[in-house]
């Protein structure tokens, strides 16, 4: 192509504030392409055994296999990263509202909330299993994954419902809002940005709660995802494994592509990171 | 008479301006009011001052002078450090604080970026429990007198900084208030919308026939709008110069360019110079 050629698909990329979108999603599916057909034909012409790196088609075999088995396992495990992240959001922005409405509040727990944060997860793992999971296992799971998902809402939370316009304060002032009039007509919308973008961190870490958890709980209690994997790494059967990976990452893509679309659902009318710069 | 005449004349002193209607109590005013902040800045320093129903007042002086703190106080919003600011005209509501009925303007146009205009309009209105369907006409009412109408749908990101500013402007407005306190609201603005702003605003002053209270840092804004011109000195904040501008209304371009006009700048750029100079003696 000559750079005369080049010119008006340089402009367009410019209006669209990066690449043109065909591009975007051509670009990334021809490499994923081109190394998943490089990865099978190596494995084949070096020969590599499948119990070390199997083939991308035996890894779809494993994933027709054992379809069955491993849809329940990653219904289990979305379960439990669905409800811990449902019910970290609805604690963290409670928690949130609490700490903007009162310094007092904010200042006795934020050290509390940030223990949570900074404690490694696998490291109470044990101990919340004993405490709850030795009856329900899916529980402690639920408990664990929530904390981790958790701080993310309500760090960013908290930063949004502080972060008001001053003059728009004073205007609410100057009408005597209430309270709740406040919290409605001004302190939910300037946060909304700020909890989307916890949510899609806290999506991420819902389901990282959730595997990490089960694999700390071990042998024969649970069934989810990362039990699947733990199974069949012990049986050496790493195409089941591979295909349990993937269920997982697929899990991981949908829940961050949900939530992107939420947020530019709700942010597109106004928010300047869901527009396009018109310069 | 000349317009030279009346402008001099009118510099000699300034009487307690009487309002259009026959009484003499001001609308506001202020007794020796200080107000200091925490960290020990001194903003503003017995300040005497009577508002009359119906003046247009600006507030000019240079930045730091306590021209916002000064219609902060008169909004309620923050409270004086010293002294009283009444309102001998007004009746008091419940918690003891007078009815000002009041519209603000700030220096930026401060619209809720997620809310259309006409949401961002209804707001005052929303906040004192008027449902949007009997706010409606007052909306549309206000949104007219900006002649933002046709716009009531859009987002603020999609309007220019001038319509913004009329938008805010609609805001204050939709409580059809007897004061509109403008805080710089132009100073932001190109100068051919502030002088298009300016005229809308003197216009939609001489037909509603509010108090207005315009802090500006700008002598020639100051001139061309207000029939009373207060002048500032900084640190601490205090009043140093009350100018009447006895030009006639309505004014436009002529005045812009009149002889009378560039008489008034003269002599209100002295008294801010005189504003300055003692700023200077403090250091």
């Amino acid at each position: 192509m000559t750079i005369a050629d080049a010119r008006p698909s340089a402009q367009t990329a410019a209006a669209t504030g990066g690449l043109p979108l065909s591009v975007r999603i051509a670009v990334p599916i021809l490499l994923g392409a081109v190394f998943i057909v490089a990865w099978e034909l190596l494995v084949r012409y070096l020969a590599i055994p499948k119990f070390v790196l199997p083939a991308p088609s035996e890894i779809v075999a494993a994933l027709i296999d054992g379809f069955g088995p491993l849809m329940v396992s990653m219904w289990i495990t979305l379960k439990v990263t669905l409800s811990a992240f449902f019910i970290a959001l609805a604690l963290g922005v409670v928690v949130a509202i609490l700490f903007a409405q009162s310094r007092l509040v904010e200042v006795s727990l934020f050290p509390y909330a940030v223990v949570l944060q900074v404690t490694p997860i696998v490291s109470i793992a044990p101990l919340v299993l004993i405490w709850v999971g030795l009856d329900h296992v899916e529980r402690a799971l639920l408990i664990l994954a929530t904390i981790v998902a958790f701080f993310p809402i309500l760090s960013n939370t908290t930063l949004g419902l502080k972060s008001v316009d001053h003059n728009l304060q004073n205007l609410l002032d100057l009408y005597h809002a209430s309270r709740w009039q406040r919290l409605k007509e001004l302190q939910f919308p300037s946060a909304l940005p700020y909890l989307l973008g916890g949510m899609k961190i806290s999506g991420g870490l819902a389901l990282i709660g959730a595997v990490v958890a089960e694999f700390v709980a071990g042998s024969g209690t649970g069934n989810g995802l990362a039990w699947r994997i733990v199974e069949a790494g012990n049986r050496l059967n790493i195409p089941r494994m591979f295909a349990a990976l993937l269920l997982l990452s697929l899990l991981g893509i949908v829940i961050f592509f949900g939530l992107s679309a939420l947020e530019y659902l709700l942010l597109r009318k106004w928010h300047e990171s869901a527009l396009g710069r018109e310069n | 008479m000349s317009m030279d005449d009346v402008a001099a004349r009118s510099i000699a002193a300034v009487p307690d301006r009487a309002a259009p209607a026959a009484t003499h109590k001001p609308l506001i005013q202020l007794n020796r009011v200080s107000k200091a902040y925490q960290n020990g800045t001194i903003a503003l320093s017995d300040v005497d001052l009577r508002i009359a129903h119906g003046e247009f007042v600006s507030l000019l002086g240079p930045s730091g002078c306590g021209k916002s703190t000064l219609l902060r106080l008169v909004a309620g919003l923050g409270g004086v450090s010293d002294g009283t600011i009444d309102w001998p005209l007004s009746s008091y509501d419940v918690r003891g604080e007078p009815i000002r009925d009041l519209g603000f303007v700030f220096q930026e146009p401060t619209l809720m970026p997620w809310a259309t205009v006409l949401d961002n309009v209804y707001l005052p209105l929303k906040l004192s429990g008027v449902s949007r369907r009997d706010a409606a006409s007052r909306v549309a009412e206000a949104l007219e007198m900006v002649r933002l109408e046709r716009f009531a749908r859009a987002y603020p990101r999609e309007l220019s900084g001038g319509m913004k500013m009329r938008v805010s402007i609609a805001r204050a407005l939709v409580v059809r208030p007897k004061v509109l306190l403008m805080d710089e609201p132009f100073a932001a603005l190109d100068e051919i919308t502030r002088f298009r702003l300016n005229n809308d605003l003197l216009s939609l002053w001489q037909a509603q026939r509010w108090t207005v209270i315009f802090v500006t840092h700008s002598v020639f804004e100051s001139v061309y709008l207000s029939n009373r011109i207060v002048v500032m000195s900084a640190r601490p904040g205090r009043i140093i110069g009350d100018l009447a501008i006895d030009a006639p209304y309505p004014r436009g371009d002529a005045f812009r360019t009149s002889t009378a006009y560039n008489e008034f700048c003269r002599l209100t750029s002295a008294e801010l110079a005189r504003a300055m100079a003692g700023t200077e003696d403090d250091h």
